[in-house]
């Protein structure tokens, strides 16, 4: 069994461990290639069905492409697609791209706070419906008591720490240096009520893995990582006010595979163009705070 | 590329050791590190005028430089010609032995490392039991900081000496000891000038001599069954066994057999998703089998091949065992096991012998396991569970204990005990040979009541109707003068279970509760009526022996999850309820429970 193989089935071991496990289970979709992988390794697990809720967490400030992708996606497989938002601070401007907030704290209202809420079900949560092909707000209010989250260890310090199952306190907070072990492929699916469980099937993974399965499996992903002839393309997706492209000639996936092995970018961070890393505290702090 | 070999090692030792300086060392010499990554720690330790060490490569995290010790494993990637390396450095300190585990057992392979100058610590012989205890086979010692010794042969000779006594005690055999100086380069990636005298590997070069990949596949076939899919809401009608193989292959058309249900089948079709068709599953792959037959089988079963070797069935064991709960393991107490898919209910029923792994000394008087001490001990389960004693693969002889929601120790099967008598067999001898009866004999009850005492369960898997019908008995006999009572199990969970909360390790002791119940109030003379999702043979004749001497009546409703046990009445479905409850008072009757001209 070649490496990918080995990852894959790791991961497919993990979710079907947390979809035996936990009751209120939910993933989180960023749209993104590595959530996008997960999905796909959902699809793996469980024989073509996705039986688990998706949550996206719509800041309003996707690249359109992004909200196009995920909706044409979620009526093409029947998912489960559930979205959820802060409606308050994007009611009272309380963003960055209106010049209110600073980066981070733009960050910590649009996806922190609402993805918190969001899980807990004290804000509302839109489901897609199927037969009408649109968002309905949805009665389920029942908190997810495992969310699972497409992080990798080599993203950047913080998250090489995560275990596969990771315990949150009721104030969602991660005790980095008591964290339970980790053995024998058993993991923490036993939680106290009130506390809940994230659940890192792509822990092992690196960037260029991610790309190799994309390309072995052909999975598609949003055209914004390709250059589509302007010579840039992303790396990394986001916000638009806070996501910048980078100069790449990459066009296709083994061109993107090329290049992170041995061109221009084997040295460079991956979330080099996500610039709310590069304020004060960055990702360590928002992950700290609830942030995947 | 993905094709290359991978391979993960753990570095582990005592801690300022030098397990990061070691790993800092291997990242920079086999040019793996990001572009800037040695820079930007050279410049942040100018900065703050400290000297550079190649260990602040690995300190990510602020509360983790604050503390200056690594309080988790973090991970790491380097290459060499031979393959890829994930290296898991793991903590030194002995607060953080979790998180060490938690890296060793992914590790094919350690380098454990070793101060020369300081010589050998309790973590240096707690880590080496560690490997051993979690199936490490492949472990390099590195006598490190060689400089400080002025690179002297004698004392590197000295520690070899000393630790090979040590680890022989406990049956390690160590592949090999490097003399090297991780902060100055010696013999990591190129063999030191200064120990001329040292004629083996550097450290790259016994890496790659790791072997990696157990040979899993030529062993026997085992796959605990992780789960059962019937995705019918999505149209698809498929009832696929899920799970990963852990050990040996199966094909279509192979005959199965499930322990410890003991039922058979033969497998129908290998399932997957954006593959090509599958005839055949081997070791490591997640897979998915429909079977020929519908057979009832739950999650947590090990599915074998009758024509191999089989594994063992039995609830009482004697195991090796390692604690790391801040509580100590106790008898009086229930805990979870988990082993492979498995759960089941444990007790620890004697503790033979406890170790203290830093000196090694061993005490046969201990009465409970505490955090850190390894123990060879006697764990009972509430219902048989199968495993393997010779270790085949990791999810058939290895378990963990999780006290209170968390794990808190491990180890695996030595031997099948399970001929002996049991702690609940324990337990009913020593209730009845104490019951202080009163004045009133059974027979009496029955003549003025009109009809004897039974405990009625009704079981099945969920959503066949159990309790509708159990409820309109009740009514039917209460109707007619006699005494019946219904129970609803939910009600025990938000009053007499109350105190068991949402415990995961609470299902054997929720069990006895109710069979404690049913005895006293079939004692009483009542028909006692109750339901029970998912029982199998375990659960019920769990419920008959704590019920005894009274007698229980078993109504099985739709599919049915014996194997052993014969239910007393099968309803296949509920299609009229006058004609359900029928059948049952018919069989009361016919028992002599009840009598002819009552209803």
């Amino acid at each position: 069994m070649d490496h990918l193989y080995k990852l894959e089935a790791q991961s497919v071991y993990i979710l079907r461990e947390a979809y035996r496990e936990f009751k209120s289970l939910c993933m989180l979709w960023s749209i993104g290639k590595d959530s996008t992988v997960m999905l796909w390794l959902a699809r793996k697990a469980f024989f073509g069905h996705v039986p688990i809720p998706l949550v996206h967490i719509d800041t309003h400030y996707k690249i359109p492409e992004m909200i196009e992708y995920r909706d044409h996606f979620a009526l093409e497989w029947n998912l489960n697609m559930i979205y959820g938002e802060n409606c308050e601070a994007l009611a009272g401007k309380l963003t960055f791209p209106d010049g209110n907030t600073d980066r981070i704290t733009c960050c910590k209202y649009l996806k922190s706070e609402a993805l918190k809420h969001t899980l807990s079900g004290e804000w509302p949560r839109y489901r897609m419906d199927h037969e009408l092909r649109r968002y309905v707000q949805d009665e389920g209010r029942d908190p997810y008591t495992g969310v699972i989250v497409g992080v990798r260890a080599d993203e950047e310090g913080s998250r090489s720490k995560e275990r596969y199952f990771s315990p949150r306190d009721k104030d969602n907070v991660w005790d980095v240096g008591d964290q339970p072990p980790e053995f024998w492929n058993q993991f923490k699916t036993d939680f106290a009520p009130g506390t809940h469980v994230r659940i890192h099937p792509l822990l092992d993974w690196t960037e260029q893995n991610i790309w190799e399965y994309i390309e072995r499996e052909k999975i598609p992903v949003v055209s914004l990582y390709f250059n589509q002839g302007e010579g840039i393309r992303y790396r990394s997706l986001g916000c638009y006010p806070c996501t910048n492209p980078v100069n790449s000639e990459a066009r296709t996936v083994p061109e993107i595979i090329d290049e992170l092995k041995s061109g221009k970018f084997s040295n460079i961070a991956e979330r080099s163009g996500r610039a709310q890393d590069a304020e004060d505290g960055g990702l360590e702090t928002l992950r700290r705070d609830g942030y995947m | 590329m993905s094709g290359r070999a991978q391979m993960n090692i753990v570095i582990v030792g005592h801690v300022d050791h030098g397990k990061s300086t070691v790993i800092g060392r291997l990242l920079a010499d086999t040019g793996t590190l990001p572009k800037g990554k040695l820079e930007a720690v050279r410049e942040s330790c100018r900065r703050n005028s400290k000297p550079f060490e190649y260990a602040f490569l690995l300190d990510a995290l602020k509360d983790e430089q604050a503390q200056g010790i690594t309080i988790d494993m973090a991970r790491c990637f380097f290459k060499t010609a031979a393959r890829d390396y994930i290296i898991i450095d793991a903590p030194g300190h002995i607060e953080f032995l979790k998180n060490m585990i938690t890296g060793a057992s992914r590790a094919d392979s350690a380098l454990l490392v070793i101060d020369a100058d300081e010589g050998i610590k309790e973590n240096s012989k707690r880590h080496g039991q560690m490997m051993s205890m979690l199936g490490v086979k492949q472990v390099t010692v590195l006598a490190n900081k060689m400089d400080l010794v002025g690179f002297s042969e004698e004392v590197f000779e000295k520690l070899k000496t000393d630790y090979t006594a040590f680890l022989s005690q406990i049956n390690v055999t160590p592949i090999s000891f490097i003399p090297v100086s991780a902060r100055e380069g010696d013999n990591i990636a190129s063999i030191s000038q200064r120990m001329p005298w040292y004629k083996g590997f550097t450290v790259l070069e016994q890496l790659d001599q790791f072997v990696s990949d157990k040979e899993l596949e030529e062993k026997p076939f085992r796959f605990p069954v992780q789960d059962i899919y019937k995705f019918t809401r999505s149209n698809d009608d498929r009832r696929i066994i899920a799970g990963t193989v852990a050990a040996g292959s199966v094909q279509v058309g192979d005959e199965v057999l499930f322990l410890p249900s003991g039922k058979t089948s033969v497998i129908q079709s290998v399932e997957s998703f954006n593959t090509a068709p599958k005839g055949r599953s081997t070791a490591g792959e997640p897979a998915g089998f429909t079977l020929t037959t519908q057979i009832y089988i739950r999650p947590g079963e090990l599915m074998v091949k009758p024509s191999d070797p089989k594994p063992e069935v039995g609830s009482r064991f004697r195991v090796n065992l390692f604690w790391l709960g801040r509580a100590p393991m106790i008898r009086q107490k229930e805990y979870k096991l988990k082993l492979g898919s498995a759960r089941a209910t444990v007790r620890l029923a004697e503790i033979c012998t406890t170790l203290d792994a830093s000196d090694l000394t061993s005490s046969k008087s201990k009465q409970q396991i505490d955090c850190r001490d390894v123990s060879e001990c006697i764990l009972e389960t509430t219902r048989p569970i199968a495993f393997d004693t010779t270790v085949i693969s990791e999810a058939t002889g290895r378990f963990v204990i999780v006290d209170n929601y968390e794990i808190a120790g491990g180890g695996s099967v030595v031997e099948n005990l399970s001929a002996g008598e049991s702690l609940l067999q324990q337990h009913i001898r020593d209730r009845e040979s104490h019951w202080e009866a009163g004045l009133i004999r059974a027979e009496q009850r029955a003549e003025v009541n009109r009809h004897r005492a039974k405990f009625i369960v009704f079981t099945g898997v969920p959503g066949t109707g159990k309790r509708v019908v159990a409820k309109a008995l009740e009514q039917g006999l209460f109707l007619n003068g006699m005494s019946a009572y219904y129970l609803g199990v939910a009600n025990i969970n938000r009053g007499l279970d109350a105190d068991l909360g949402s415990r995961a390790d609470s299902a054997g002791e929720r069990l006895r509760r109710i069979g404690e119940l049913a005895r006293i109030l079939t004692d009483a003379g009542l028909l006692f009526i109750t339901t029970i999702d998912d029982a199998d043979d375990y659960d019920i004749e769990t419920l008959k022996a704590l019920n005894e001497p009274n007698d229980i009546l078993v109504v099985n409703m739709g599919e049915n999850g014996f194997l052993r046990y014969q239910s007393d009445l099968q309803v296949p479905h509920l299609d009229d309820l006058a004609d359900a409850v029928k059948q049952v008072t018919d069989l009361l009757k016919s028992r002599e429970i009840i009598m002819d001209y009552q209803i």
